[in-house]
């Protein structure tokens, strides 16, 4: 348990809760008080990260001391944003879950990086025929799946921005993670979704004008 | 389902998404809200949206909701 002694002319913010408290008067501190702090939170993310590697296992193919050296390094690098960040820490939660944040997108981060080590298959191959099955159970009949193809495929060529073909090739045809995406554009997650948020948007708007999808549900369903 | 209605399904948007960079932001107030009441996704339909949405911030979202349970909390 973190101690809640007050460190010297550093006071809690109000509304925290005591084990919250705790920890911000200890990492906001000085000298082998905060460095305690520093080495008992760093167990903690070291445990969340090696937790979520586990759960998430099945999306990638990484164990033993390899597994164990990303959960280190979403660890450490989560240590030191929260350390840079602890000023913005409001108590809208408790300290712990506040940090827990960091350390589960440090682990996103390294396993979209992680996918580029083994790709599957090139980011922007364009396979059209791949999008029927790429978007749940394929259709048995060959006539569904040409017809589908072919009308993503002439909207995405007549709709879309570059950027926006891109984003969507990579990843709805490609299977391309969002996170790894980001990683090989240098972007941000947000900045990708709202990239194929409006894409998915200008797609929907053209296949319903062009009759294949309707404001309710789609003319073939 | 057919593959036009899963089609469908996929290019729907929801107007109240908020977006990733939001969620992110509120993600640990959210999740310390949906495990210890059932008013998050009324309180915060945007973000509600969005994690319904998209699949890292849902990822994420499930994550932080393991480690707020894990038994050392």
């Amino acid at each position: 348990m973190v101690p809640a002694d007050p460190v010297d002319g550093i006071s809690p913010p109000p509304r925290l809760d005591t084990d919250s408290g705790g920890w911000i008067r200890v990492l906001s501190g000085t000298g082998l008080q905060r460095e305690a702090g520093l080495a008992r939170l760093h167990e903690l993310l070291l445990r969340i990260a090696r937790a979520e590697l586990q759960r998430r296992s099945g999306q990638f193919r990484i164990t033993g001391p390899e597994l164990d050296d990303l959960a280190y390094q979403a660890a450490a690098d989560a240590l030191l944003a929260i350390d840079l960040k602890l000023g913005q820490f409001r108590g809208e939660s408790r300290f712990t879950t506040w940090a827990y944040k960091f350390v589960i997108f440090e682990v996103s981060g390294k396993i979209g990086r992680h996918f580029w080590a083994n790709p599957a298959v090139p980011m922007d191959a364009e396979d059209w025929d791949r999008l029927p099955g790429r978007l749940g159970p394929d259709p048995a009949r060959e006539t569904e799946r040409r017809e589908l193809a072919d009308a993503v495929h002439r909207a995405v060529d007549e709709q879309l921005t570059p950027r926006q073909r891109k984003v969507f090739v990579a990843i709805v045809l490609n299977g391309v993670p969002l996170d790894a995406l980001v990683a090989e554009l240098g972007s941000t997650r947000n900045a990708i979704y709202k990239t194929m948020f409006d894409a998915r948007r200008k797609l929907r708007a053209a296949l319903a004008a062009n009759g294949y999808l309707d404001d309710q549900t789609s003319r073939h369903s | 389902m057919n593959a036009w209605t899963a089609l469908d399904r996929f290019l729907r948007t929801d107007p109240r998404d908020v977006g990733c960079a939001e969620a992110m932001e509120l993600l640990h107030v959210y999740a310390e809200l949906a495990v210890t009441d059932a008013s998050a996704a009324q309180r915060y339909p945007g973000i509600a949206a969005h994690l319904a949405a998209c699949g890292p911030c849902g990822e994420d979202f499930d994550g932080l909701l393991a480690a707020i349970r894990s038994p050392a909390q």
